[in-house]
């Protein structure tokens, strides 16, 4: 390829990003012509009602992913806060919400704390501990609920109006608040993940690990807060997911780990650690959400087509993110040499699998 | 004599668990040595446990396939569409088969050909053929299958032993022979340790890959038809999260995730444990949802104990120098 040598502000997360939202137009694009008067002002706003538990979680994973490890338990950490802070705000409706989302984040925190010791002190690998956590916490609400039900009625009016509730109005499109919280979360993680220390540490442990041990990362301490921080969110997201849906019962939330790992890698983060970007698995949260949203309204597929496409869509996004990455990735350490500073986009392992043929 | 290892002791103390769990078991319910119950043990559990042999091979390998419990749904529901849509049942078979098969050439190629992780080919596979199943069947529930069909899951083929049974016995010990006394088997065991050592002593690591990849869908295809013919009807959603008890049949089994250790051996003890505990809370009233906690906790401690065994030795001869 003879292209012009890119300026090194175009780095690769930002092309992953750029067409990703392609991809998102796209999508719009043709189920604007499927569907009949598709371009709304209810859809957005259902849109963004409904993403902001699938970009909670795609952004907490991504926390995690970039260190090399993986949370399969998000799922169920949703549906523990979910369940135990609808308990609290049935019982106690005066209470202040701050009260309950800092319960809800909490508990997040704690199951988070919970895996984060066994991968990090425990040396145990996260997507064993995160299975077997996966189904222990799922176990415990089960026997926990005793196959009672939150239910919306017993719920204080706040916590069942709050996803309605609406910042800023433009036309018949409404700025929903719970988007515009999530949003602002986003953006601060996603600026921290970049710039600040600790977001840095972060990608070079996913890098290499033993690397950055060596430099002297307390990396057992930042993999540890990598996954407290995951299940914070979960938490957060478990919230969200009881002010959506008001009701909940012992199988809330099941399967959203496989939506959050979904949207991490459909938005370009590798599951090899040290390379991703917040924004990306936001913009995956969308993909999903849009296609989630879109395809029930097709008359010529049905919802039961989800699973299939987005199983395509990962698979699609991880050999563009090869084929993309084989092409640009020497050019751009090159650039990025001259600086000493940790770059992201330094390959995990100099892929020694891209050749691997029979001999 | 052959020497003492780490996989020895491990297979000694997975020994050890087993006969105290039956001893347990045995002195808290009177049924649970009969015969019946023992073989009832496999009969209802024989999808998964053919699974977790041939999952030894690909964790051996270095790699993971998450994707086993979707492709046994995607097989039964194979089988269901095209038993409703007229084919003759021994050919719906065959499809649901070869189908299964497919899928797991194609997960195979993609991570052999672009070296993708495995987990996250086969997390696709995992979304993506539960995906393909529902497509087939939508949430309709497929029965009525013939009746020598239904009875495969049902009936005893050798005295008191269940077709079941006789399937794991055999398959086991095939497989433990083709792991530790082939070409292929120590070859599966050098990629898992080192690919790139394994690569350049002329192993074709792709080609095994991709055979595992392939023979990994091939059972859960089987085990999916065996699953139709037990419970007699197939649905979309059938062994949903059935990874769980797979993954952990195979690492209690002393396995390493990361690759290039393990015995068969272990495996078929992990699995005797496995499917004991399951049956032993069972008789004592326990919910399925509270045994599917202590599978998830005892995948956890599995891992971490042989974690603690490996460093000891470690220890002591630190100390000692």
């Amino acid at each position: 390829m003879s292209t012009p040598a890119a300026p090194l502000w175009i780095r690769p997360e930002r092309i992953k990003e750029l067409s990703l939202v392609g991809v998102i137009a796209v999508a719009l694009v043709i189920f604007g012509f499927l569907v009949d008067d598709y371009y709304s002002g209810q859809f957005f706003n259902r849109i963004t009602t409904s993403v902001v538990i699938t970009a909670v979680l795609a952004v907490a994973q991504t926390m995690v992913v970039v260190t090399r490890n993986i949370d399969l338990s998000v799922g169920s950490i949703v549906g523990v806060s979910a369940y135990l802070t609808g308990q609290y705000a049935a019982a106690h409706p005066d209470a202040s919400p701050v009260l309950a989302v800092g319960l809800a984040l909490g508990i997040g925190a704690l199951l988070g704390a919970v895996n984060g010791l066994l991968v990090a002190y425990g040396r145990v690998p996260a997507i064993i501990v995160t299975l077997g956590t996966l189904a222990i916490y799922r176990s415990w609400l089960v026997s926990h609920a005793e196959a009672r039900t939150i239910t919306a009625d017993s719920l204080p009016s706040w916590v069942v109006d709050l996803p309605t509730r609406t910042v800023v109005s433009v036309g018949s499109l409404d700025v929903r608040a719970v988007f515009f919280v999530v949003v602002v979360i986003v953006a601060l993680l996603a600026a921290g993940m970049q710039r600040l220390r600790w977001g840095r540490r972060l990608y070079a442990i996913g890098s290499n690990p033993e690397a950055a041990a060596q430099a002297g990362l307390p990396t057992r301490r930042l993999v540890f807060g990598a996954f407290v921080a995951c299940g914070a969110l979960s938490g957060l997201a478990g919230f969200l997911f009881l002010a959506r849906f008001g009701t909940i019962t012992v199988v809330a939330g099941q399967g959203l780990e496989l939506d959050s790992v979904a949207a991490a890698v459909v938005g370009g983060v590798s599951v090899l650690g040290g390379s991703g970007t917040l924004v990306g698995a936001l913009l995956g949260a969308v993909l999903i959400d849009v296609l989630d949203q879109s395809l029930v309204r097709v008359p010529q597929v049905s919802e039961f087509w989800r699973n299939a496409i987005l199983g395509a869509l990962i698979l699609a996004a991880v050999i563009a993110d090869v084929a993309i990455g084989r092409r640009f990735r020497r050019r751009w350490s090159a650039e990025a040499r001259p600086h000493t500073k940790v770059t992201e986009d330094e390959p995990a392992d100099p892929a020694p699998a891209l050749e691997a043929s029979d001999a | 004599m052959p020497e003492w290892t780490r996989e020895r002791t491990w297979e000694l103390l997975l020994a050890v668990i087993l006969v105290g769990t039956v001893v347990y078991n045995a002195s808290r319910s009177p049924v649970y040595l009969d015969v019946d119950n023992f073989v009832n043990l496999f009969r209802l559990s024989i999808e998964k446990v053919i699974v977790a042999v041939i999952m030894t091979f690909v964790i051996v390998n270095g790699e993971i396939d998450l994707s086993v419990a979707s492709v046994m749904a995607f097989s039964a529901c194979v089988l269901g569409a095209a038993y409703e849509a007229g084919v003759p049942f021994p050919l719906a078979i065959v499809l649901a088969l070869v189908a299964s098969a497919a899928a797991g050439f194609l997960q195979g190629q993609v991570i052999a050909r672009t070296g993708i992780s495995s987990l996250v080919v086969t997390l696709a596979g995992l979304i993506g053929f539960r995906g393909a199943a529902r497509i087939l069947l939508e949430d309709r529930s497929v029965g009525a299958f013939p009746e020598w069909f239904t009875d495969l899951g049902r009936e005893d083929l050798l005295g008191p032993l269940p077709f079941a049974l006789v399937l794991f016995l055999v398959f086991v010990v095939v497989a433990g022979v083709v792991l530790h006394r082939t070409a292929f088997g120590r070859g599966v065991f050098v990629i898992g340790d080192n690919a790139d050592v394994a690569r350049y002593s002329g192993i074709a690591v792709a080609r095994t890959k991709v055979v595992l990849f392939t023979t990994s869908a091939l059972v859960a295809g089987v085990a999916g038809v065996l699953f139709a013919a037990r419970l007699g009807s197939v649905r979309a959603n059938i062994a949903e999260g059935f990874e769980l008890d797979i993954i952990t049949m195979v690492l209690l089994g002393g396995v390493s995730i990361f690759g290039g250790s393990g015995t068969m051996l272990g495996v078929a003890l992990a699995i005797g444990i496995v499917l004991n505990l399951r049956n032993g809370l069972g008789l004592a009233n326990v919910e399925a949802n509270t045994q599917t906690g202590v599978i998830g906790a005892l995948l956890i401690v599995s891992v971490l104990v042989q974690n603690l065994l490996d460093r000891l030795p470690l220890r002591r001869r630190e100390a000692e120098a």
